[in-house]
């Protein structure tokens, strides 16, 4: 019975760990764009059900799921550049409230404009026949596409850190987030600068729409619980730092997931317990300083 | 188009000379539909305005009321109890309605059937409800067409639970789990099943893994999922995922058509579900024939199970108003208690003291739709025939 209870509680700390790893996707895209451009973009869950609706129609007329997985994220991210250029950058040093009540808005008409075009009731979503079935772990079965879904996750983190770490275009980007005013003034066009990291932001988004689709199916209102959590994660992480959002996402996931194996009553309120308390102890969230630039 | 336009000219005219009332002789019967059209139930709610519709379309084309029609005043809800007693105030005293018929959850429902039997109206409420039977709720207006927890989870626990087997639950924390779960821990008690566990969720739930490997860990024969709608097929999909569908039976109560289509064939195959209509009870009742092939020339595909209850509720009405001879409320009451009908789905009839719909319940099983019908989703396993027998008695339910 204790090597039972055992393997039950390992196998309840990989479950945290996996759903952490998703929560890690869906925030860091709101980091990273806050981390730059100080939007706080409240649009980010409308951007990821958008991710999963354009892979949903893409499939249609490709059906191929890793066609899509390249596709969605740059499509997302056009419409992202779009908003960046055309509604968010007026906004613009008129401090942080009026982008923040412009992406509110656009939440909303992106969800209804959704539902205008597909319709108010979810649509089915299969998982890829390659990534069926779940795979025997230490622990005991998993979900193979979860495990997928992981590894993703890790390889767009490794990335990112690549391409603002160790890139000369990273280095514009880790400037322009410290001071705006002296990149310009060396003759970088920083606008260009916070379009591209708008438009990844969003491309992350939007893939994590389209890598949580076969979990839950789509529907217009899919964003909502993920902006919230993707709010927490932040919070709790530090905005706008990344190694922030990646640690924070794994500990919510992980305590969520040991909430509901003590008492599962708590497991959904365990995120806010967390939040509250790094807001006690440090307001300005776990990584808050020491962020990605420093 | 052309004739509308004229009609409608000619109707603005003669309105304007002050004829219409001369023209009409009689006011129409009116009957209130308060569903949430807008909202996550907003899909069931427009189906059940299309089958209300064609119920007070037939009526009509079968010459009403001795010449006098029936009309259908819509009205959305939004699925909040405070605006559902408010859409059913306006109904009664603006739109001066003689019956009312609706609600698509227990808390709407209950907030109308307060309404109307403060006001004396008639209401027939047609969703998922433990609580409307009860004496503290019920009243001589009162009458419920749809399928109550109680007795759904009776047909389906005296199906599925055999002794000495192991029952876990999935539940929703709000009244429709409790209800649920609280109706299939008694079934399980009679046939003597033991209840292994119950893991409760907050409603709207997105990702259920957390919860999974807890479920998996109790080891049951079956896991019930007592949860509604998107919460059902996510949690069902994703119980799956995790490999739990290859070591125990799914069971969720109320097995949706709406739901099914939206999750896909995989997602759901093989769970066990009761239901109170699916299309092809059309094999064994004309009545269910003519509702699909009314629906059919008239919408497209089938109509769904709570789509039907509109359709069997305004339907039921209206025949105890042509039983009655009038809408006069208490004759239509008296009408309705002893009518014995049967309107889509074979025999029914209200009971006495609770004004409970007794009809039967279908025992579903959901499967891959065959190529050439993509509306065959489900197998009827097993039809529980009509019986006082699955509901409570009028005493527990504190009638004397």
């Amino acid at each position: 019975m204790d090597a039972f209870m055992l393997q039950l509680l390992g196998l309840q700390l990989f479950t945290g760990l996996a759903l952490g790893a998703i929560y890690v996707l869906m925030a860091v895209g709101l980091s990273l764009i806050f981390g730059m451009l100080t939007v706080v973009n409240f649009a980010h869950g409308a951007f990821f059900m958008v991710g999963a609706y354009v892979g949903y129609f893409l499939y249609q007329y490709f059906p191929n799921f890793w066609v899509c997985l390249i596709a969605v994220p740059l499509l997302t991210g056009v419409v992202g550049i779009v908003v960046e250029r055309y509604l968010v950058r007026p906004l613009y040093g008129r401090g942080i409230d009026y982008p923040l009540l412009l992406t509110f808005g656009l939440g909303y008409v992106m969800v209804e404009v959704v539902r205008i075009i597909f319709g108010k009731q979810g649509l089915p979503v299969g998982t890829p026949d390659a990534l069926q079935g779940a795979v025997n772990l230490f622990v005991g079965p998993f979900p193979l596409y979860r495990l997928f879904v992981i590894a993703v996750t890790v390889l767009v983190l490794l990335a990112l850190w690549l391409f603002i770490e160790r890139t000369s275009f990273g280095l514009i980007i880790r400037a322009g987030a410290r001071d705006p005013m002296i990149v310009r003034v060396l003759g970088v066009d920083i606008s260009r600068i916070w379009l591209i990291v708008f438009a990844i932001g969003t491309g992350i988004a939007g893939l994590a729409g389209y890598l949580s689709a076969p979990l839950q199916g789509i529907a217009p209102e899919m964003g909502t619980n993920v902006l919230i959590v993707a709010f927490v994660v932040t919070v709790v992480g530090g905005m706008g730092s990344l190694s922030g959002a990646i640690v924070a996402g794994l500990l919510v996931g992980i305590v969520e997931s040991m909430a509901a194996f003590l008492y599962p009553e708590a497991a959904k309120v365990s995120m806010f317990i967390i939040m509250a308390l790094v807001l006690l102890i440090r307001p300005m969230g776990l990584f808050g300083r020491a962020g990605l630039m420093s | 188009m052309k004739t509308t336009k004229m009609w409608t000219f000619v109707l603005c005219l003669a309105s304007a000379f002050g004829v219409s009332s001369a023209l009409a002789q009689t006011d129409p019967i009116r009957i209130g539909l308060p569903v949430p059209l807008t909202g996550p139930y907003g899909a069931e709610a427009k189906d059940q305005v299309r089958n209300a519709e064609l119920a007070v379309k037939e009526f009509n084309e079968a010459g009403g009321l001795n010449g006098r029609l029936a009309e259908l005043l819509v009205r959305d809800d939004k699925l909040n109890p405070g605006e559902a007693a408010n859409r059913a105030l306006d109904l009664i005293d603006k739109d001066k309605v003689n019956f009312i018929v609706g609600g698509l959850s227990a808390s709407t429902q209950l907030s109308t059937n307060n309404v109307t039997k403060q006001r004396k109206v008639i209401y027939i409420s047609i969703s998922q409800s433990d609580a409307i039977n009860e004496a503290a709720d019920m009243s001589r207006y009162t009458f419920h067409e749809a399928l109550n927890p109680h007795m759904t989870t009776q047909a389906v626990g005296r199906h599925v639970f055999k002794k000495g087997m192991r029952i876990a639950f999935l539940t929703s924390d709000y009244a429709y789990g409790h209800e649920m779960a609280r109706g299939f821990t008694r079934v399980a008690e009679e046939v003597g099943a033991e209840i292994v566990g119950e893991i409760r969720h907050p409603l709207g739930t997105s990702d259920y893994s957390v919860f999974l490997p807890r479920l998996a860990a109790m080891r049951p024969d079956v896991l019930v999922f007592n949860n509604f709608g998107r919460d059902n097929h996510v949690s069902i999909q994703q119980a799956g995922q995790f490999g739990l569908k290859d070591k125990m039976q799914f069971v969720t109560p109320v097995l949706l058509y709406t739901a099914r289509q939206a999750a896909g064939a995989e997602a759901y195959e093989g769970v066990l579900g009761a239901s109170s209509y699916y299309w092809e009870l059309q094999s064994q009742f004309d009545t269910a024939k003519n509702l699909n092939d009314m629906y059919k020339k008239e919408y497209d595909g089938y109509p769904s199970d709570y789509g039907a209850l509109a359709y069997g509720a305004v339907k039921s009405l209206l025949m105890a108003v042509k039983e009655a001879g009038t809408t006069d409320t208490e004759k239509v009451v008296d009408a309705l208690e002893s009518l014995k009908y049967d309107t889509y789905k074979g025999p029914e009839y209200y009971r006495k003291c609770d004004h409970q719909a007794v009809q039967s319940v279908l025992i579903i099983e959901s499967k891959k739709a065959p190529a050439d019908n993509p509306d065959d989703i489900f197998r009827i396993v097993d039809v529980v025939a009509p019986t006082e027998d699955i509901l409570r008695s009028c005493e527990e339910l504190g009638f004397k």
